[in-house]
């Protein structure tokens, strides 16, 4: 649908991303004895969030980024989520990953879901670049970076009309569709029921340019108002905030963004019971995709920018978990239910220019092969592609 | 008024579009089709009227080439003509028609897609039947075309495309009153919040331009002359199609609404809107005094605000029906 879904989709994930990370970093505690392996203090927490940031907002990834494009796959966001992940010494094991992808998510899906305007995206967007601009203040260099996307943000997206915004609301609704993974923050807070829906509120104020529900003007010819009819809107609504700002500076009044986890807050997800009772299981998942030679295409391209530190021994990085303990970490990769799992796409696209060509190159080779559509066999060749990749 | 009926569970979940439940009852054999997009496939139900059988089909949206990128659907509809019923889907490539049990296309109309991605989605919206022959469907640029479908058969032919709405066409609308007395015969909106009416032939004429406010108009109805039009800032209004007179203005949601529909007969209005509420309105007509009454509606026995822990978006329109029966499905 929306062809400027992507950057949004991109930038306020990876907002929430930096948020959960930022809360276990500082809330993990390392006992003495691995004190040593790991050396967890200030700079090592400022130092990882500085690198995943700069990678965000490397400028090759943005250019790339901004391009008018179609929304990848969840399959192929995940994967450039993954590598961004990876983006510094952090380590995550694979349960804690996913536990970090449900809940970025689910997260930015209630932040789209409940903007009283669909203009407010934006809103949220500044948030979360508000955010991330105070993690990296002392850093001018991605500091820099991180103010030309504001510029790139407020150009490409102050001039588009409301009906523009409800069309990118609606595209990142359908790529959220039938997600209700459960989260304990949600879930305390009433905002999302037990079966996985957000609940939409009948209270609070009334979006900007949206009238308190509850009259009726009736007109003559003339134009004269000749009769008001009150009703009763049956909700408990109050007048219009003053608007945000979305200009580089300013408050943005709405809330939806903002960090909303704290040490003392920590957060989980619940795979339990979700999938039991559903009968609607997004079908689009499992289906073949035939587009996943495109995909990758645009997948090489974009992660070719990313600048991408080496993983190194064992001993350099260090790991972080997303739950409490480790055994609870093990205990909840094997017990995650299948529907849930994400395939990521391994893909060692590296910023050498040589490797990069190669890459491009071969990419080109298959395109030029690419016979009658046919969707298991375009999967197997996008396997062949992926192995390639891997070797470079 | 309205009175609830046994629920039908879909075999998935709503996308969250504009008018996206579309209905048909078949008389003859006492049944209803119902259709409700999900991503890039259409469900169907079937369901005959005693309650006691239900058979799902689904549809899912043609690609012009399997290489370039999936096509999402927009809407589907009917469109009720005299001589047969036809389903009509639109979709990120193209326009789909099928016979009216979706068994058999018996169209399909690509959209002109650029070579390389524009900033400006390509995609049609907007599906109306107009008088005898007609179907319409809007594009994303503006443009309307309207096809000429012959009684029987697969010979259905564009005819023209109308060029008057500079913004995406969000919905369309034909008269629904059954009276042929009404001069205007279709209601096309657009994004900008623009309503522009219309009266069909070989040669479709723009009867009226009513100008929106820089809101967009995401549904529309067409009913005794009147056009209902539903906003994004949750407002409904009521003009008179060929003057553009404004009868009423109703501060009907506090969110976007995403569709309106109307009993004919009756005059019932519903409205249904992202702040998860229907709300039902009754239109009356007075023609000595060319004014149009709205009133707010309660359902007897049902309390439009549910409870808080169980509200789930709406995003689906609500099917005119002589019985006046409603159906509203819960999606995302």
């Amino acid at each position: 649908m929306s062809s400027r879904t992507l950057p949004l989709l991109f930038i306020n994930l990876g907002g929430e991303m930096l948020y959960i990370l930022d809360q276990r970093l500082r809330a993990q505690n390392i006992p003495a004895d691995k004190a040593k392996k790991a050396d967890w203090i200030e700079d090592d927490r400022r130092r990882v969030m500085n690198d995943i940031i700069t990678t965000m907002f490397n400028k090759k990834f943005l250019e790339e980024l901004f391009k008018p494009q179609e929304l990848y796959s969840k399959k192929a966001l995940r994967t450039v989520f993954d590598r961004l992940a990876h983006a510094s010494i952090m380590r995550l094991n694979q349960a804690s990953m996913d536990k970090l992808y449900d809940l970025m998510t689910m997260a930015f899906k209630y932040q789209v879901l409940l903007c009283p305007r669909a203009k407010d995206i934006l809103l949220v967007s500044f948030n979360h670049m508000d955010a991330i601009k105070d993690f990296v203040k002392d850093t001018p260099s991605v500091l820099s970076q991180v103010d030309e996307t504001y510029r790139q943000l407020i150009e490409m997206y102050t001039p588009l009309s409301s009906g523009e915004f409800q069309l990118i609301r609606q595209t990142l609704l359908i790529f959220f569709q039938d997600m209700h993974i459960r989260v304990s923050i949600f879930l305390k807070d009433k905002v999302q029921n037990s079966n996985g829906r957000f609940v939409l509120p009948i209270s609070g104020p009334v979006p900007h340019g949206t009238h308190i529900p509850g009259l009726i003007r009736m007109f003559s010819c003339n134009g004269e108002e000749v009769k008001r009819l009150q009703f009763r809107n049956g909700g408990n609504y109050t007048g219009v905030l003053r608007e945000g700002s979305f200009e580089m500076f300013g408050e943005r009044v709405i809330k939806l963004g903002t960090n909303m986890y704290s040490v003392s807050r920590p957060v989980e997800t619940h795979m339990s019971g979700t999938s039991k009772n559903s009968a609607q299981k997004k079908s689009v998942n499992t289906a073949p995709n035939p587009l996943a030679k495109e995909e990758l295409n645009m997948l090489a391209r974009l992660m070719g920018g990313m600048e991408v530190q080496k993983p190194g021994n064992a001993d350099s990085g260090f790991r972080v978990n997303l739950f409490a303990t480790d055994e609870e970490e093990e205990e909840a990769l094997i017990s995650r239910p299948d529907e849930f799992s994400y395939d990521v796409i391994k893909i060692q696209a590296t910023k050498n220019q040589q490797a990069n060509a190669e890459l491009v190159k071969i990419m080109g080779d298959f395109t030029e092969e690419a016979g009658e559509p046919c969707s298991s066999s375009a999967n197997s060749k996008g396997d062949d592609l992926l192995a390639m990749m891997d070797g470079l | 008024m309205y009175h609830k009926e046994k629920s039908i569970q879909m075999k998935s979940s709503a996308s969250a579009l504009y008018n996206n439940l579309s209905v048909l009852r078949i008389a003859p054999r006492s049944l209803t089709y119902f259709t409700v997009v999900h991503a890039n496939m259409v469900n169907m139900v079937s369901a005959s009227w005693d309650g006691l059988n239900y058979s799902h089909r689904q549809l899912q949206s043609k690609e012009a080439n399997v290489a370039t990128s999936s096509s999402l659907i927009m809407q589907a509809a009917w469109c009720v003509l005299p001589s047969r019923d036809i389903l009509v889907l639109t979709s990120q490539k193209g326009i789909q028609m099928y016979e009216s049990d979706g068994s058999i296309m018996v169209y399909w109309h690509a959209l002109d897609t650029p070579e390389t991605q524009t900033a400006q989605a390509v995609f049609a919206r907007g599906i109306a039947a107009v008088r005898e022959k007609y179907i319409c469907v809007g594009i994303s640029s503006g443009s309307m075309l309207v096809f000429d479908v012959p009684i029987k058969g697969s010979n259905i032919t564009l005819s023209e495309v109308l060029e008057e709405h500079k913004e995406s066409i969000t919905d369309l609308a034909s008269e629904c009153s059954g009276s042929l007395e009404c001069i205007a015969d279709m209601v096309s909106a657009d994004d900008s919040g623009n309503l522009c009416v219309w009266k069909s032939g070989e040669d479709f004429q723009l009867l009226n331009k009513i100008p929106g406010f820089d809101m967009s108009c995401s549904s529309v109805k067409l009913w005794k002359g009147t056009v209902v039009a539903g906003y994004g800032t949750g407002q409904i209004r009521l003009y008179e199609a060929v003057t553009g007179i404004v009868h009423a203005e109703v501060n009907a949601h506090a969110r976007w609404i995403y569709s309106l529909d109307i009993a004919p007969f009756s005059g019932l209005l519903l409205s249904a809107a992202e702040d998860s509420l229907v709300r039902v309105w009754h239109l009356t007509m007075t023609p000595e005094t060319n004014s149009v009454e709205v009133t707010s509606q309660t359902i007897p026995g049902r309390n439009l605000t549910t409870p808080r822990t169980h509200r789930q978006t709406l995003t689906a329109s609500l099917p005119l029906s002589p019985s006046r029966s409603c159906t509203c499905i819960t999606s995302v």
